[in-house]
């Protein structure tokens, strides 16, 4: 008979079988016995995770999502119960908008006083059902293995989410014969439906017949490792694309079949011409209404197919012709198969002008000024040169993620974080964490903005004590940017509780021992910019932005898509 | 709708939030467990329109354990209603249309003592409804309390029997 060994230690033993390898955490009362079993297993002979003490637990689930987007692999987060957990759900609910692969682990008072009103006792599964693929309280010593490898298996499969397992302490304490489990079937639950031969014939026809293809590519292809599949199937049909935001580096910059950013704040010629395509293909992407404008003047002349894994997400924005439903590693191939090699330069190139004209009115200002204050944009521009494409952009929320993702440049896959769905502010610093343990062999360049730093700023500790290499690039307009724009456009200039008052950035980085350098000048930036990626781990670089600048182009909420201006009137 | 799902604590509740995020109100709703062990059987009653039902449906089948989730209109399911009244058994007495409005609509008294008597029937809302409303305008009922629909597919194939043995077939 087997030695027996409790909860905790089971549960060590089953994420040592799911080959995690981080964990972000924070302990607490109704957690310690997994704390006490977690001290083992992280160092000496049994040693086979490393804990990242966060300084607070939405960091530690922001730093799972970061890990798990640029590594594809789960991100894990263990918390205590009540306030511990409360405050990693904003996390959850970011992953769960995202499709981000996250578990987290929280203690949970003793099954015996559960309903109570125990201390730190928290209704954590009805919390978080709504904003998680999974949640289960495990109850029993006996049910840790299956729960985390059913827990591991549900957020990584199909598309990919969060999951929250609410661990009972008396199941943490209990002794149990360790079992090892692996879930690898759910009768209920279908990850990746089989791809249907008649869709894809279908959208193959359409594909064959259309004169103005135009792909929108999304995070799918990235979480379906698919971006390979990608290239073959738009270079077959000559077929120009546009990207999400999550999913910017499922297809190369530089690519040029790379048409540019959709959505709100996206390319110009992108925009105008979704409302002229006649066919558009959706790939792994959900038509939000950032990236549609008015769905009900959204591209009614294109018949519209979309691949997606999820078949919930089919006709819920937007009707489509044909639903290729399944994995995009599958259905992708499948129809590439089926289409004929075809030539469309001259509606690519009738992208050109309205490239130029976005290059001449937008890019070229925001990106190469010659006076005035420093710019987002050139900024973004100088670490993406200076990186040369090849480093991965964490960002924070606001005008600071959407400048920068505009001019970031991406050569790699899975080279971008950001907070989509959700716009969490809070989210760049932790993400950027995690994404350095995601992927080491990787620049993590992390770019936020004066009011989004401090959501989080308690993490130069957790930089501090672990020598994280974050780039952190501080775009300071001590304004809540985004807001301030707003508000100049749609609410007559009133400035309400935009502007900030901020302290000395660079003596609290030094406080942590953080290197760090301001730059105001233009004439300094490249140098800055050089000390930043040259130091040997975290840099903290914060440039002084002009206050008022606006993000360009721009399609006005409620607008229609081509009705994007290129430079916002306030 | 008819939904099967695992019978795991907690998916009632994923269920009805799915209807709550839509701002669809539930008519109403019966939970039991389905001739399939293990399985449970929701029937739920909307108002709302075809794409609506249709993305409701997508939704909840999203719930890890929910099985299947499907809509029917009236005509392709065999619908039951049951309704229980408690009247006064004086009322009941001294109102001739009372006893004729029990007989008429094919209710059943099921309990006659000195205070109160106790009807029950079968049958649609509206038919229910209907018995509910004339024993009320004569001012005889103390409780009324209408069941969750219930209904059978007419239907040649039995969908979840399908889709179990697909999916067995699928894990050997
Ligand atoms: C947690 C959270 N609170 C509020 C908001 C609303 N919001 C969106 S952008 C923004 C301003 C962000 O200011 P800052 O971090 O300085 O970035 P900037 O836009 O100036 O680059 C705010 C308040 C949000 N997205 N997230
Ligand atoms: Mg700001």
């Amino acid at each position: 008979m087997a030695e027996k060994i409790t909860g905790a230690e089971a549960l060590m033993l089953s994420l040592k079988a799911e080959g995690v390898t981080t964990i972000f955490g924070y302990p607490g009362g109704a957690i310690m016995p997994t704390y006490d079993a977690l001290y083992d297993y992280t160092r000496g002979e049994k040693k086979c995770f490393e804990h990242v003490l966060v300084r607070h637990e939405q960091a530690a689930t922001h730093a799972a999502e970061g890990f798990a987007r640029v590594s594809g692999k789960v991100g894990v987060t263990l918390v205590t119960s009540g306030p511990g957990v409360t405050n990693t759900l904003t996390g959850v609910a970011d992953a769960m908008m995202d499709s981000t692969p996250i578990v987290v682990i929280a203690g949970q008072v003793g099954t015996a006083v559960l309903g109570s009103d125990a201390f730190q006792e928290m209704d954590l599964v009805s919390v978080s059902q709504p904003i998680t693929k999974w949640t289960y309280q495990i109850r029993r010593a006996e049910d840790v293995a299956w729960a985390v490898s059913r827990a591991f298996y549900i957020a990584s499969t199909g598309r990919p989410g969060p999951v929250v397992l609410d661990f009972t302490k008396n199941a943490q304490t209990e002794l149990v014969e360790y079992k090892p489990a692996k879930v690898d079937f759910i009768r209920s639950y279908v990850p990746s439906p089989e791809p249907q031969d008649e869709a894809v014939r279908a959208a193959a026809d359409l594909i064959n017949n259309a004169k103005k293809p135009m792909a929108l590519v999304g995070q799918g292809v990235e979480l379906g490792n698919a971006q390979e599949e990608l290239k073959a199937f738009l270079e077959k049909a000559d077929i120009p694309a546009g990207r999400t935001m999550l999913g910017l580096s499922a297809l190369p910059s530089n690519h040029k079949l790379n048409m540019g950013m959709l959505g709100m704040h996206g390319s110009y010629s992108v925009n105008i011409k979704e409302q002229e395509a006649d066919v558009l293909i959706a790939i792994g992407m959900r038509f939000s209404d950032r990236v549609t404008g008015d769905l009900k003047r959204y591209a009614k002349q294109a018949k519209v197919i979309h691949l997606d894994i999820d078949p919930s997400e089919i006709d819920k924005n937007v009707k489509t012709a044909v639903a290729v439903i399944g994995d995009c590693k599958e259905t992708l191939p499948a129809i590439t198969k089926l289409i004929s090699k075809a030539d469309h330069t001259e509606w690519k190139d009738s992208f050109q002008p309205l490239r130029q004209k976005e290059i001449d009115n937008v890019i070229t200002p925001a990106t190469k000024p010659v006076s005035g204050p420093l710019l987002m944009g050139e900024v973004a521009h100088a670490v993406a040169k200076a990186t040369g494409g090849e480093s991965i952009l964490v960002t924070d929320v606001g005008q600071n993620q959407l400048m920068s993702v505009r001019y970031f440049k991406y050569h790699k896959p899975r080279s971008i974080a950001t907070s989509g769905g959700m716009g969490t502010m809070g989210y760049g610093l932790p993400a950027a964490m995690g994404a350095t343990f995601g992927a080491p062999d990787r620049t993590v360049c992390c770019f936020m903005g004066d009011g989004g730093l401090q959501m989080m700023i308690q993490e130069f500790g957790t930089i501090m004590e672990y020598q994280i290499p974050v780039k952190m690039i501080l775009l300071n307009n001590s304004y809540l940017g985004n807001v301030r724009q707003w508000q100049d456009m749609f609410f007559s200039h009133r400035r309400s509780f935009t502007p900030m008052c901020n302290p000395d950035f660079g003596k609290v980085a030094e406080a942590y021992g953080i290197p760090h350098r301001i730059v105001s000048e233009r004439a300094d930036l490249q140098d800055a910019i050089q000390e930043m990626l040259n130091a040997p781990g975290a840099f903290f670089l914060e440039a002084v932005i002009k206050p008022d600048a606006n993000v360009e182009p721009m399609t006005a909420p409620g607008r229609a898509v081509d009705e994007m201006q290129l430079n916002v009137e306030c | 709708m008819i939904i099967y799902s695992e019978n795991f604590a907690g998916i009632l509740n994923q269920i009805t939030a799915v209807f709550t995020r839509r701002q669809v109100n539930i008519e109403s709703l019966n939970v039991c467990a389905s001739s399939t062990p293990g399985v449970h059987k929701y029937t739920i009653t909307c108002n709302c329109s075809e794409e609506m039902v249709q993305t409701l449906c997508k939704q909840i089948e999203k719930k890890i354990d929910v099985l299947q989730a499907n809509y029917f209109t009236d005509e392709e399911i065999f619908i039951m209603e049951a309704c229980l009244l408690k009247v006064s058994t004086e009322g009941l007495l001294q109102n001739p249309a009372a006893s004729k409005a029990v007989r008429h609509r094919g209710a059943r008294i099921v309990e006659v003592n000195p205070t109160f008597s106790i009807i029950e029937k079968k049958g649609l809302t509206d038919d229910i409804i209907s018995l509910f409303s004339e024993l009320n305008a004569l001012g005889i009922v103390r409780q009324f309390v209408r069941s969750g629909r219930i209904a059978v597919t007419r239907d040649c194939i039995e969908h979840l029997d399908r889709y179990l043995e697909s999916r067995t077939q699928k894990n050997n």
